[in-house]
């Protein structure tokens, strides 16, 4: 039976880069007959739910005063989803965020959000590029 | 008897019979990965959203082998979902296990006195599955 597999060096490019980590290769690794599609479709998980999530971070840091606690606990959700997909880089700055969450620091939250949008957006190209 | 890769099938009355383990997460994506690594391992596996969908199916469902849950939910924890568990006379004998991202030793010991089979770090991986393959209700 056939079973088509990606090339390795499509693999190692997005790891290398750092943008995925080994739990990447480990959902790849689940992958099987029974579920021959199983990484795209949490993939596709991943980014229906992230794109919700960076949607509400966004609302939430334009209202005044600032609620870090409902801040901090979206971006848990977002960090962990990361975490369980191995976007590596991604959930660095999920972490980052949350430590100006902590710390009840806006700016710092803000900046830090632009960066885990953007890691987000390089993240989705990748992703689709890779499962095409 | 499970296999060594901690295969769901165990002895009954009338022939084997697969281990059927809860899984309760609120993430999609956390529930994806976690029903496929228990499906590897030859479990069925039925997911939920939360701890108040899972508290339901077990009011019906007699045949649950484990829980496996996540800590941080909204509305309901997976710290309060075992605490209802263990106070249930129909339930306390179901292993439950809790999964978190977070590995705060506080919350893990206090999950593991209040009866929590184990205690999983997120992202879970099959080495962890394997290893609660001895313990699930016979």
């Amino acid at each position: 039976m056939f079973i088509y597999t990606r090339p390795a060096y499509q693999f190692c490019q997005v790891v290398l880069q750092g943008y995925l980590d080994e739990q990447f290769y480990q959902l790849e690794e689940l992958q099987d007959e029974s579920s021959p599609n199983f990484v795209e479709e949490v993939v596709t998980l991943f980014f229906r739910d992230s794109s919700r999530l960076v949607a509400n971070i966004d609302q939430a840091l334009q209202k005044y005063p600032q609620d870090f606690r409902r801040l901090d606990n979206f971006m848990h959700q977002l960090k962990g989803s990361a975490s369980s997909i191995g976007a590596a880089k991604m959930k660095n700055e999920c972490t980052s965020f949350r430590e100006f969450c902590n710390k009840e620091n806006r700016e710092g939250c803000l900046r830090s959000f632009q960066k885990v949008k953007k890691e987000h957006a390089v993240l989705k190209q990748k992703l689709e590029n890779y499962f095409q | 008897m499970s296999s060594p890769r901690g295969g769901g099938k165990e002895r009954g009355g009338d022939g084997e019979r697969q281990i059927h383990v809860l899984a309760v997460d609120d993430s999609s994506v956390d529930r994806a990965v976690i029903a496929k690594l228990l499906r590897s391992s030859k479990y069925r596996v039925t997911a939920v959203d939360s701890a108040k969908k899972a508290l339901e199916l077990l009011g019906t469902e007699t045949n649950v082998n484990m829980i496996i849950t996540d800590y941080s939910m909204p509305e309901m924890t997976g710290y309060e979902l075992l605490k209802r568990v263990k106070e249930s006379p129909k339930l306390r004998e179901i292993p439950v296990v809790i999964m978190s991202s977070e590995n705060d030793p506080d919350k893990i010991n206090r999950c593991l006195e209040d009866g929590a089979e184990d205690f999983l770090l997120k992202p879970v991986r099959p080495s962890d599955v394997s290893r609660l393959c001895g313990r699930m209700r016979s």
